[in-house]
């Protein structure tokens, strides 16, 4: 028995080691939420969130943001999910660079690229004209959830949305030179930003590095072109908004076979009369079974998704 | 010693519960033992939710032969799919209720000609057991569920259609398809229906309920095939699914009313 115990021991210590690595350490107690930023490239910096689903013990962080000096101020990329998040965010920007915050930048609508804005309210906030549109027309329905899900992780939170419109093309910032591409698939407006000097890309919801990609606005087929047209030549490294930020350009092949797993897959089960229940529990490669928000994101991906292949199935009233 | 006779008692009613289960069922005389009459669930609504539907005099038994299937949690509390099947003979109707839904009963099929399944989806308001009751030629209801959790509002928001007014461009119409395989074990067909109505609860401001309230689906030969009645918490624009045994000769023909006398017919080749 007792070599039994050393072995759980082990294992236990092995599996925290590893999630350790990866996520960082939150505390209940005071809240902290444990921010670390780690340069990527000299005055590039990303702030990991856990590869995991929104909870309680994470505190509901579980996106990476970013942040870039200049010279003339940072530019911070998404803020997210909380007021607390982002005073925590704006408190590691002050500890690690003497430069001031001098703009925000969101790539999409989703809740955890701008619930932290309150702690940017002195600070212009920019997001395209569509996810602009977007935050305001889905911000109530995101406090109400993420309040639901996140608790007291989210006290005080309120949602501020963007006060600037920012579009495709380059982008110029001190001695910085960025370039601004957007795509949609993921929403309807899906903003990549690229740090020309050191080719780091801040690709948002396009990539999902070792997790189930979230798909509550999402266009499948959309999608995977624009994966297509990434413009990866001048793209050293990919800072997807969730899982580690550690596997190069590999979050984007892995978002690219899911997906496209996922077209297929669901267009044949509604060419063969499959019922949402017996998708729900298909056989699925057991690649993605091994992503982070395994099942409860693929549960939501059926739920957004399949009733749109089921439509056009049930239109063709004969097989073709 | 306190320690040690609390197991042993509990074990004493543990062991009588189940004898009680064991002789007893199917019958009501279990309510003395076990206000939850038995059922997994455990839910307060159980009692008077059976009395209502199934009858207060009606036998009933929790039967794991009725299979309900549904998600663990509705990521969107206004369209839970859940699949029911009844591996049981001579089913002659199946009534799906949802314990804590403001409007209880969702629907309930005569299976006909058709095999006792149906695929629906749903409006949920808060997280609650679904019960689907099939009951056999000889008047015994056989109760089977699941258990669905949801972050509510499912029956008090309006649909998309009723919201943006869409609704009356395509109220009645059908898309359905016969697929000759269907996934199910031993089922030789299944007919998908898509109908297009905004099936209000009544529970959204100012929107009185407006819902269908019977399907009938008969064969070239006008032979019914099975009847279904629906009620307010069937989503907006429903999705449904009918398995046979041997693919029924068509075209189909599918005809219903809802709820203000507005006519379906329609005919799926």
């Amino acid at each position: 028995m007792f070599w039994l115990r050393r072995w759980a021991v082990a294992l236990l210590f092995c599996s925290l080691t590893v999630a350790l690595a990866e996520a960082p350490v939150v505390r209940m107690a005071g809240f902290d939420l444990g921010l670390k930023a780690r340069a990527l490239a000299p005055g590039v910096y990303v702030v990991e969130g856990a590869n995991d689903d929104f909870s309680l013990a994470n505190g509901c962080n579980i996106i990476n943001t970013g942040f870039i000096t200049t010279g003339a101020g940072v530019l911070v990329i998404n803020t997210g999910p909380s007021k607390r998040y982002g005073e925590q965010l704006r408190a590691l920007i002050a500890r690690t660079t003497a430069e001031p915050v001098a703009q925000v930048l969101h790539l999409n609508l989703h809740p955890d690229y701008f619930l932290g804005n309150q702690a940017f309210a002195n600070v212009p906030r920019a997001a395209t004209v569509g996810t602009r549109a977007g935050m305001q027309r889905e911000a109530k329905a995101y406090e109400d959830n993420l309040y639901r899900l996140c608790g007291d992780w989210m006290a005080g939170t309120e949602a501020l949305l963007p006060n600037e419109t920012v579009g495709p093309g380059p982008l110029r910032i001190g001695s910085r030179e960025f370039e601004l591409r957007e795509y949609r698939g993921h929403t309807d407006s899906d903003l990549v930003l690229i740090d020309r000097s050191s080719g780091v890309a801040f690709v948002g919801g396009l990539v999902f590095a070792s997790r189930v990609p979230t798909t509550p606005h999402a266009d499948p087929k959309a999608w995977l072109r624009s994966l297509d047209e990434l413009p990866v030549a001048r793209m050293a490294q990919v800072v997807p908004s969730h899982g580690p930020v550690q596997g190069g350009l590999a979050g984007i092949q892995q978002t690219r076979a899911y997906i496209g797993w996922l077209d297929q897959q669901f267009t044949r089960w509604a060419e063969a009369g499959w019922e949402m229940n017996e998708v729900l529990r298909g056989p699925v490669p057991e690649p993605f079974r091994q992503f982070a928000a395994w099942p409860a994101e693929y549960t939501r991906n059926v739920a957004h998704l399949y009733p749109r292949y089921e439509r056009a199935a049930l239109q063709r009233s004969k097989a073709p | 010693m306190i320690v040690r006779t609390q197991p042993s008692r509990r074990h004493w009613c543990v062991a009588s519960l189940a004898l009680l289960a064991v002789a007893a069922a199917p019958t009501g005389a279990r309510a003395a033992a076990d206000p939850f009459e038995g059922d997994p669930f455990k839910s307060h609504q159980w009692s008077e939710l059976r009395k209502e539907f199934l009858g207060a005099q009606a036998r009933f038994v929790f039967d794991e032969r009725v299979q309900v299937k549904g998600p663990a949690f509705a990521e969107d509390p206004m369209n839970v799919p859940i699949t029911v099947s009844a591996d049981l003979p001579g089913v002659q109707r199946i009534v799906v209720l949802v314990d804590r839904n403001p409007i209880r009963k969702v629907l309930e099929l005569q299976p006909l000609l058709a095999q006792p399944a149906v695929s629906f989806r749903f409006k949920l308001e808060q997280a609650s057991p679904v019960r689907a009751a099939a009951q056999t030629a000889d008047g015994v209801w056989h109760v089977g569920g699941t258990l669905v959790d949801s972050a509510g509002g499912g029956c008090t928001v309006p649909g998309g259609s009723r919201a943006d007014g869409s609704w009356t461009q395509t109220l009645g119409q059908v898309s359905g398809r016969l697929f000759s395989a269907a996934p199910g074990p031993d089922a030789g067909a299944r007919l998908r229906l898509r109908v297009m109505h905004p099936m209000d609860t009544g529970l959204v401001n100012g929107i009185p309920a407006f819902h269908l309230s019977r399907l009938s689906v008969r064969d070239a030969g006008n032979r019914e095939l099975l009847r279904l009645q629906t009620f307010e918490p069937v989503s907006e624009n429903p999705v449904l699914s009918f398995d046979f045994a041997r693919p029924p000769p068509g075209p189909l023909r599918i005809v219903g009313v809802d709820n203000n006398g507005n006519r379906i017919d329609s005919k799926v080749d």
